[in-house]
């Protein structure tokens, strides 16, 4: 028994030792993509007052709240969340029901003409977003919907239609046709098979749309600088940047707060849907 | 007797050919009301601002005297090359573009690499890396510029930590150190991306591949050079072209850390053409720069289509 332990031990530590150079790089590289998330917390820890003299530290001295009950009661940032929260799932929410039922037409009922609508919805996700802002902007001055969340909902679907389209379409085409068949038999409209059999099979695939959905349109800078005017309607990155901009001195320190509050949940997201985002992703790339 | 056998087996199941019939009559006329409101969308927010853009690049479009266009021609067209904003534009965006996804990729595949080698906490690292790319472009680019700030950032007290050069510098004072600062923060957030395509590339080679070298004694480098190497070919094209398509609408990271300044040095396509159609409020010179940027677009696609199938 011990004769057989001690040799065990020393393979393993000579496994470690040839592991060792892998698991410091690994740490390194989280380390440097992480690092700055703590820097920037431990800014934004710090009053005002510690942060004027430009001494930074690891940790301040006297850590404290302030930033954030500033930015969140006194600048509109906790309505500036609030704002982009809505936004994000009015997004999500159409993005999902569209490209599912897009793709089900796709897959299932068009003959001619698939391929060219697919590589329209493809090349659709690369056109470039300033080339929308002047006539997006002069029709949504014709149409009364210039500040208003609509214009950036609707804007923000080139970010999400493209991916969600294409990831669902490449899913229905792999479900078999007998599920559909055996509802239509039973007495079911085509909508009918789509949403009793079809959907409770994507579930999973419509649940990584949501997600991905809502991570892109959460992120959306561009249309909400260039649509939005009435600073109660900001959305959250935008609030952020003006942040910096509004006073007479710069406090970074606001900004980081704000900063932190705007990547908790998309962290929290990221941890526990890591799986689908990745495989939405590739998925999305690779086919 | 097979004649009947076969002639009876659809009594049993449903009748195919019934249903094929009924599926093409009424299968493509709903197919295309299913996929109507998710491409009148992308239509109204892609095809009408193509061809609104071409049709207000030939005239003079102002806010102020908002009810006629007069028809300039090509006026806007040779704005274009007479003043000093959009061939600079060209340039930087052309040369970011190059830079930042050579860096992008060369790093990617680095980290993809180490992704793919089976290791405890790999769950863990694959998820730190997606967290910077999950964030929002606007909240990177505000991180980073504090980051780089000359009083309370983190490379200005490592740089003076270490007594090397660079520290108490104002990054955004000069042209190159505010070009270091957009590499920095597009690299931080666009670099995961690229590895994940990439390890997913690297785990559709079966590793039958890898044992039938290592039986051959092929080395490590070996085993790279031709076995990885040539199979991580079709994800390595589709990181270069997502990447380099993406980098050449750099905008959020301009306007959040360096506002196309110092002077106008790291101004970029998007920046110019955002700036004409929102800030100058013209329209007819707006929408020539986006016509100009499709076509670079497009044509940047095409060659590099042309590149990398040369070289598969």
């Amino acid at each position: 028994m011990s004769l057989q332990t001690i040799p065990s031990r020393t393979v393993d530590r000579r496994a470690l030792m040839r592991r060792s150079p892998l698991l410091i790089s690994s740490v390194a590289v989280a380390l440097a993509f992480l690092f700055p998330f703590y820097w920037i917390f431990a800014q934004s820890m710090q009053s005002s007052k510690e942060f004027s003299l430009g001494q930074p530290r690891f940790w301040p001295r006297h850590p404290t709240l302030e930033n954030y009950r500033d930015i969140l009661a006194n600048d509109g940032f906790a309505r500036a969340l609030a704002n982009s929260f809505l936004v994000s799932v009015a997004v999500a929410a159409f993005t999902v029901t569209a490209s599912c039922l897009a793709a089900f037409g796709l897959v299932r009922l068009i003959r001619r003409g698939k391929e060219a609508a697919l590589g329209f919805f493809v090349l659709a996700g690369f056109f470039p977003m300033t080339a929308m802002l002047g006539p997006l902007f002069l029709l949504f001055r014709t149409t009364g919907l210039l500040d208003t969340f609509p214009a950036v909902i609707l804007a923000d679907l080139v970010y999400t239609l493209p991916l969600a389209t294409w990831l669902l379409t490449s899913l229905f085409e792999q479900l078999p046709w007998e599920l559909e068949e055996a509802a239509r038999v039973d007495g079911c409209t085509r909508m009918q098979a789509l949403r009793h059999v079809v959907v409770p099979i994507a579930a999973p695939a419509l649940v990584t749309v949501a997600v991905l959905s809502f991570v892109l349109s959460w992120n959306d800078f561009t249309f909400a600088l260039s649509f939005l005017s009435s600073p109660q309607k900001y959305t959250a990155p935008l609030s952020m940047v003006f942040l910096g901009q509004s006073k007479y001195q710069i406090f970074y320190n606001r900004t980081d707060a704000a900063v932190v509050i705007i990547t908790v949940p998309v962290a929290l997201l990221v941890f526990l849907a890591q799986k689908r985002i990745v495989t939405g992703l590739t998925a999305g790339a690779l086919k | 007797m097979t004649a009947l056998a076969t002639r009876a087996k659809p009594a049993t199941s449903p009748p195919p050919a019934k249903i094929m019939r009924r599926r093409r009559r009424e299968g493509p006329w709903f197919g295309w009301v299913l996929v109507a409101p998710a491409a009148g969308a992308l239509l109204l927010i892609t095809a009408f601002p193509l061809v609104y853009n071409a049709m207000n690049s030939v005239r003079h479009v102002d806010l102020l005297d908002g009810s006629s266009r007069p028809f300039v021609g090509t006026e806007n067209y040779r704005r274009l090359f007479s003043e000093h904003t959009f061939v600079p534009a060209l340039e930087h965006t052309l040369g970011f573009t190059a830079v930042s996804v050579t860096l992008e990729v060369a790093v990617g595949l680095v980290l993809a690499l180490l992704l793919n080698m089976p290791f405890r906490g790999r769950g863990l690292l694959r998820a730190s890396l997606l967290i910077p790319w999950a964030v929002p472009t606007a909240v990177a680019a505000t991180l980073w510029r504090n980051m780089f700030d000359r009083s309370n950032g983190f490379v200005d007290y490592l740089l003076g930590a270490l007594h090397l050069p660079g520290a108490h510098v104002t990054w955004l004072a000069n042209t190159w150190s505010s070009w270091v600062m957009v590499l920095v923060t597009d690299a931080w957030q666009s670099t995961p991306l690229v590895a994940i395509l990439l390890l997913a590339g690297l785990q559709s080679v079966p590793a039958e591949v890898y044992e039938a070298g290592r039986i051959d004694g092929a080395s490590r480098w070996q085993s790279f050079r031709y076995l990885t190497w040539p199979l991580l070919r079709p994800a390595l094209m589709v990181a270069v072209v997502f990447r380099a398509l993406s980098a050449l609408l750099i905008f959020d990271v301009i306007y959040v850390v360096t506002g196309g300044g110092p002077g106008n040095s790291t101004e970029t396509l998007s920046f110019v053409n955002y700036h004409a159609f929102l800030v100058d409020n013209n329209f007819g010179y707006g929408g020539a720069i986006s016509i100009s940027m499709l076509i670079t677009t497009v044509m940047v696609a095409l060659l590099l289509r042309r590149v990398l199938a040369a070289r598969c």
